[in-house]
């Protein structure tokens, strides 16, 4: 059973249109999508806020082991193409987003401001959570952003709930529903795609395979893991894109929405990336080698990708270095904030456990 | 010789039927399997076939008879003349349901008679709603009805609330409570969902996250065992989770407790459970008057409630007022008869049981206050509290198991904070702590009656 794992995802062309065996082919699919061709500010956007993500974990990785933050902590180093390419294409307002316990990056992604979360991983009163969520619980209702679920699998059927509501309520909005490869695996994930499909929901499912579930390979887990694919049995067509690549996920996206929006009912896109850390922060990560982490980090890192596109527009490595420094600044801010707001009052230990009074 | 045609039992809980329409005529010659009459139970209306070959002698119920009792003969037929080609086997059967001797004298099967008889009482509350005016006029409704009659009206006031659950539309709902529903509404509201309890479930607690007012159906709380993670995970924490940011304002309703020979996996009272979990409200009313008033409470409000039903009392006809705007107080339980000898606290199908064990007691000079919870969650501590003050003794009666239950949570609460008006232990009287078996004398056994309640109140009162 001792096969090593290969991950391939720089290699992983986009693989559109490519139904199972037994598909019907005559079935109208998706375009094959194409990197989308951003401009020179679009890719230095890119470029900071992924490198805003990257700061931001690695100090979050620091305050945990400074004890600051506790629990679970899942940090997206290394997935910070998936949530920026994604995120660059929706309407902010329109479109909503779920995701599971592993948030942080998509709501930098989405604007949110880093103190507030920050502040909630240290349990502060200024967290958006108000400092009762912690890591895997961020919510943003005004930016249309659901959470932060931590329950694996869930925030695919409470996706498919958000994408019913955009239909009941006829507002042109699309749900982008993040899962990871480990809730791949889970039967309500099912469920959601046999009913958003019937009910021709506007929901895009993505699924960030970073490769492990906690510990488990993809191949050691997955009798298909092809993940793309597992949509195909409830006629969800599936597309396999580099998410090492930020246009690469941005140019999926558009074809995603463009499909969802027709009114064709859901899509699954199957992101391969790669975590550099562990699961949480307390994983040892003795299930892959150390090469294997390097090899990535070398040849497929996404800010490292998008750092050659912008030399190739001529941006220089200054231009650039000043973007680390402002990045630095906001990421240390939104430390010695978290650090020094103060914890949540006594008394909010009862508020909020219901709306109203009885 | 002859062949009674009896009323036949169409559903585990129908005791009586109105026969629609007869399909065949005396003299007709019927098949095994030909259909000889519709029949309209409690929940729908079903075709009745013939088991036996022969000619239909004398038809003994016409149509449009209602009310007519499970077990009546309906019919009576002339079995096929034995000895025709394949019919051979026919005739010793028809012989042996028949008895050529004495057909008058052959003894009547030995109905199984279901423990959950004497559960669904007729027992009625003696107070009526004090915030009522003088002269309210009353109109009978089902428990079924009234439901129904909760979720059209909020639906006509608010466009954001939909009905979904398995055979909720097209069907009319496996237990009819959502009939009419689609009609008036059509298939953007009243919506169909595959068999995919923890799926469903899901999509109805994100929608409600979303900004809809979703009222999921379970087809009954056993099944929603496979949903309880979104219930109390997604819908009970997010609130307090997101720290007051994001609601569930959704309703998971459907009946609970124990159905009427189903057994195990299919009879269990969950409010206990639900009741344990902050974030959430549970209520489980009795009559049809509260079964409405609380429904249109519970998709009002802005939080996710557990609306606990129950099979049993469906079909009882009950009091409801004629305002235009029924709405109760979630929270308040309210006393349903007035006593002031021992309290009597139950809620659900038990007030019925609870109900007709105070009249058995005033028969032997006990006068007992009933009092009918309502809600499990919160709960009305103080009008328990209240009644204990004056009666000193408190028995509560709980259709389900004993352990950590409701009964446990009203003990406790009251050695903590009624310790002092206590003249006596308080007693539980539940259901036996088993799974529910299936025979009928064994079903029997496990479920709660009045007699127990009655043993129960007359050791409080030490009598």
């Amino acid at each position: 059973m001792a096969k090593p794992t290969t991950p391939r995802p720089s290699r992983a062309k986009a693989k559109a249109a490519a139904p199972a065996a037994g598909a019907d082919h005559n079935r109208p699919r998706p375009d094959t999508p194409k990197d989308y061709k951003a401009t020179k500010e679009e890719l230095l956007e890119f470029y900071r806020q992924m490198v805003l993500i990257r700061r931001f974990e690695e100090k979050a990785g620091q305050l945990y082991g400074l004890g600051l933050i506790g629990g679970f902590c899942h940090l997206y180093i290394g997935q910070e193409a998936v949530a920026v390419g994604i995120q660059s294409a929706l309407q902010p307002g329109k479109d909503s987003v779920i995701t599971g316990y592993r948030d942080h990056g998509h709501m930098l992604a989405y604007g949110i401001d880093p103190n507030v979360i920050m502040a909630e991983l240290t349990g502060r009163e200024a967290g958006i959570s108000r400092g009762k969520g912690g890591s895997m619980h961020m919510f943003s209702v005004e930016h249309k952003f659901y959470g932060g679920h931590g329950i694996v699998g869930a925030q695919v059927s409470l996706g498919a709930g958000l994408g019913f509501a955009h239909k009941y309520n006829n507002d042109g909005g699309v749900c982008v529903a993040y899962f990871g490869d480990g809730a791949a695996n889970q039967g309500q994930v099912y469920e959601s795609f046999n009913m958003a499909e019937l009910w021709k929901l506007p929901i895009i499912f993505v699924i960030e395979n970073n490769q492990y579930a906690m510990g488990t390979s993809v191949n050691r887990s997955s009798a298909e893991d092809q993940l793309y694919r597992r949509g195909e049995s409830f006629r969800i067509p599936g597309i396999q894109v580099n998410g090492m690549d930020v246009l690469a996920v941005r140019g999926a996206t558009e074809e995603a929405l463009k499909w969802v929006q027709a009114g064709n009912g859901p899509i699954l896109l199957e992101m391969k990336t790669y975590r550099y850390r562990g699961h949480s922060m307390s994983d040892p990560a003795k299930y892959r080698s150390r090469e294997e982490v390097q090899s990535m980090r070398e040849k497929s890192d996404p800010i490292e990708g998008v750092k050659k596109y912008l030399a190739d527009l001529g941006v220089l490595e200054d231009e650039l270095k000043k973007i680390d420094q402002d990045i630095r600044k906001i990421v240390s801010d939104a430390a010695d904030f978290a650090e020094t707001s103060p914890e949540p009052e006594l008394h909010d230990l009862y508020t909020d456990v219901l709306v109203e009074q009885y | 010789m002859g062949i009674e045609i009896k009323m036949p039992a169409l559903s585990p809980t129908m005791e009586e039927g109105t026969l629609a329409k007869w399909l065949v005529k005396e003299g007709d010659e019927v098949r095994s399997g030909d259909i000889l009459a519709e029949i309209e139970t409690d929940k729908a209306t079903m075709e009745f076939e013939a088991v036996d070959e022969g000619k239909i002698g004398q038809i003994m119920v016409a149509e449009g008879t209602e009310g007519v009792k499970v077990g009546t003969v309906i019919a009576t037929m002339a079995a096929d003349g034995a000895g025709e080609g394949g019919e051979t086997a026919q005739a010793p059967k028809a012989a042996e349901s028949a008895p050529p001797a004495a057909p008058e004298a052959a003894p009547a099967p030995r109905k199984a008679e279901s423990g959950t008889s004497k559960l669904a009482t007729e027992a009625k509350a003696t107070v009526k709603d004090p915030a009522l005016p003088e002269g309210t006029e009353y109109i009978k409704t089902t428990v079924r009805e009234a439901l129904r009659d909760a979720m059209a009206e909020e639906m006509r006031r608010d466009e954001r609330v939909f009905v979904m659950g398995e055979e909720v539309a097209e069907y009319q709902g496996a237990y009819k409570v959502t009939q009419g529903l689609l009609e008036e509404f059509g298939d953007r509201r009243v919506i169909d969902t595959p068999i995919t309890e923890y799926g469903f479930a899901g999509i109805g607690a994100g929608a409600a996250m979303g900004g809809l007012k979703p009222i999921v159906e379970f087809m009954t709380f056993n099944f929603a065992m496979q949903a309880i993670d979104h219930i109390i995970n997604s819908a009970a924490k997010t609130n307090y989770m997101s720290g007051g940011q994001m609601r569930c304002p959704i309703v998971f309703r459907g009946p609970n407790g124990a159905a009427s020979r189903v057994a195990a996996q299919h009879s269990q009272n969950y409010g206990p459970w639900y009741a344990s979990v902050p974030g959430l409200i549970v209520i489980a009313p009795y009559d049809s008057a509260d079964a409405k008033g609380l429904l249109k409470a519970a998709i009002r409000s802005d939080d996710p409630v557990v609306f606990l039903e129950n099979e049993l009392v469906y079909g009882r006809s009950f009091d409801v007022p004629k305002v235009d705007d029924y709405v109760l107080p979630i929270g308040k339980a309210r006393i349903v008869r007035e006593g002031k000898d021992v309290t009597l606290v139950s809620y659900s199908i038990g007030v019925g049981v609870a109900l007709e064990a105070a009249e058995a007691l005033a028969g032997e000079g006990i006068d007992a206050e009933v009092i009918d919870l309502r809600t499990l969650r919160p709960l009305d501590t103080a009008t328990v509290l209240e009644s204990l003050k004056k009666t000193n003794r408190l028995v509560v009666v709980e259709e389900g198991w004993p352990v950590c239950s409701i009964a446990s949570e009203i003990a406790a609460v009251v050695m903590e904070q009624g310790f002092d008006d206590l003249d006596a232990p308080v007693l539980r009287v539940t259901n036996e702590d088993v799974p529910l078996p299936y025979a009928a004398n064994l079903e029997k056994a496990a479920l709660i009656d009045a007699a127990r309640v009655v043993a129960a109140a007359k050791k409080v009162c030490y009598r």
